[in-house]
């Protein structure tokens, strides 16, 4: 029988996905017969708590955790997060369920013995409760005590080769895309830049250095699947400055059906045949794509790189041989002051070991950041705080016409006060019958 | 700047401050309006190091303060 009832954590089993709920029903069945007869660090039970007080954080509409703490590992001022439960007694499991981040590696590629190794410490010495690139993007191990966290420090470092992540005000751990390990759209080596840079400011990502978090992410083409532009406080996606080539025998191929369109991919329904006026010319965002005959051509003067006819006709149309990465800055998700996207700072600069202009571009942005940010003030507050125009000055990047095309838009929804029940008025009181100090 | 002079000035600072037992960095910086923030970023970071001052960290944001002073882990009753 189940510790706790969790009648509305079931019914989130019942929809069509995978669901988190049965992963750690998984796991609280796996700690309990303990196959492999693991002498477990930290209690048993802890999987069967954590759903428990997840349920009564559905019932209540609010959290039952904690803010924050100072454990951590010696040395380091990130990667590990403090958490502690509000009810203890009820769930004393998670009690003390603290947080550990790992660096993953560049393109988030490893072994399945590299991840059984990390499988086996955690569950060794946690909850046995991971999240694998969420929305921090990097390795999470979700709960333990504070007495293991030098033990898994150690472990980590000297046996698996592998580093903490960041947390707090700190450098996060630098995400980026496959890149050109599997990837032909890819302009420049994402992970050598991610891998480079991780090394190159390891006393930022460890150290609290800044007046709030900073994210590093690498994109190696415009398509960019590791999301920077939105993402990432610096945005790094690859471009190029030469034409996109052209095959002009595989565009006829392509409209004469005998390759099919975007690799392959929506083949689950009869679209019809292969329309490239309508699916690639007329879906142009800068109307720069036309036929003269049967050749396809392209004014390249007028591309903004969308990639979109690349992605449609990838044996027909290549990214140009000059290469290299755009930099954007300023993005950030809602916390304070509202998301925003990326802003141009560097319409295009070469990506090429050691990396050195990159390097003083990425300089020049946090000593300036760290002068005059305020306090869990982000990058992008700041440049519209002080302006566009004095991030140019402090980066001595002369203005130019890129710097006015700005994409904008808020991907977010705030709720209204009018929107929730009771606004935003509540009876301390009453709050803490259930959440003690 | 004397480093040693700046330690004395960090922890008689924190020391001064009543009803608050963690800050953030940019509190370190104004205790020196003359010097960059990199160089007092430094210092404070090793004086964590030795055990002088110690890390908070709600997950998001990191503040500082001197060890021992304020809420601790105790208080969470993990022994």
């Amino acid at each position: 029988m189940a510790k706790h009832e969790t009648p509305m954590l079931d019914q989130l089993e019942s929809g069509p996905w995978p669901s988190f709920v049965s992963d750690i029903k998984q796991e609280i069945a796996h700690r309990k017969a303990n196959p492999n007869n693991v002498e477990l660090q930290i209690p048993a039970d802890v999987p069967e708590d954590i759903l428990g007080v997840l349920e009564l954080s559905f019932k209540h509409g609010r959290t039952h955790w904690k803010h924050g703490g100072i454990v951590g590992v010696f040395g380091y001022g990130g990667g590990v997060i403090g958490r502690y439960c509000d009810q203890p007694e009820m769930f004393p499991g998670v009690a003390h369920f603290h947080t550990i981040r790992v660096n993953q590696p560049a393109g988030k590629f490893y072994t399945t013995e590299y991840l059984r190794k990390l499988c086996d410490l955690w569950e060794f010495r946690g909850s046995g409760i991971t999240n694998m690139h969420g929305s921090t993007g990097d390795i999470i191990f979700l709960g333990t005590h504070t007495k293991q966290l030098e033990e898994i420090f150690f472990e980590l470092t000297h046996n698996l080769n592998q580093d903490l992540g960041g947390s707090g005000s700190n450098l996060r751990t630098p995400a980026d895309c496959i890149g050109m390990a599997r990837c032909e759209y890819a302009c420049y080596d994402t992970q050598d830049l991610c891998h480079t840079l991780t090394n190159e400011y390891q006393d930022e990502l460890h150290r609290p250095a800044f007046p709030y978090k900073f994210k590093f992410k690498f994109d190696g083409c415009p398509n960019c699947c590791v999301a920077s532009i939105a993402r990432s406080d610096m945005s790094f996606v690859g471009t190029w400055r030469d034409d996109i080539k052209i095959d002009q025998e595989a565009v006829k191929a392509y409209i004469g059906g005998e390759i099919a369109p975007n690799g392959g991919a929506h083949a689950g329904r009869d679209w019809g045949p292969f329309d490239i006026q309508k699916e690639v010319i007329g879906l142009c965002p800068t109307g720069c794509m036309w036929m003269e005959g049967d050749k396809l051509m392209i004014d390249n003067r007028e591309c903004t790189r969308c990639m979109h006819c690349i992605n449609v006709m990838p044996r027909a149309l290549r990214i140009g041989d000059d290469r290299g990465l755009s930099i954007l800055v300023g993005a950030k998700a809602p916390i304070l002051d509202g998301a925003q996207m990326g802003s141009l700072l560097v319409p295009f600069i070469k990506a090429e070991a050691p990396y050195d202009e990159i390097k003083e571009v990425i300089e020049k942005v946090w000593d300036w950041w760290m002068e005059e940010g305020k306090n869990r003030e982000r990058l992008g507050e700041l440049i519209k705080r002080q302006g566009f125009q004095r991030l140019l000055e402090m980066t001595e990047i002369e203005p130019m016409p890129q710097h006015v095309q700005e994409p904008r838009s808020n991907p977010y929804i705030f709720w209204k006060e009018e929107e929730v029940e009771g606004g935003w008025e509540r009876d301390v009181n009453e709050f803490r019958k259930y959440h003690l100090r | 700047m004397d480093e040693n002079e700046a330690r004395k000035t960090i922890v008689a600072t924190l020391e001064g401050k009543k009803g608050k037992s963690k800050f953030y960095l940019k509190d370190f910086y104004a205790m020196f309006p003359e010097e960059k923030p990199r160089t007092i970023k430094n210092i404070v970071n090793k004086m964590v190091g030795e055990g002088t001052l110690e890390y908070w960290s709600s997950g998001s944001t990191t503040l500082i303060g001197l060890k021992g002073v304020g809420k601790q882990a105790g208080a969470e009753h993990e022994d």
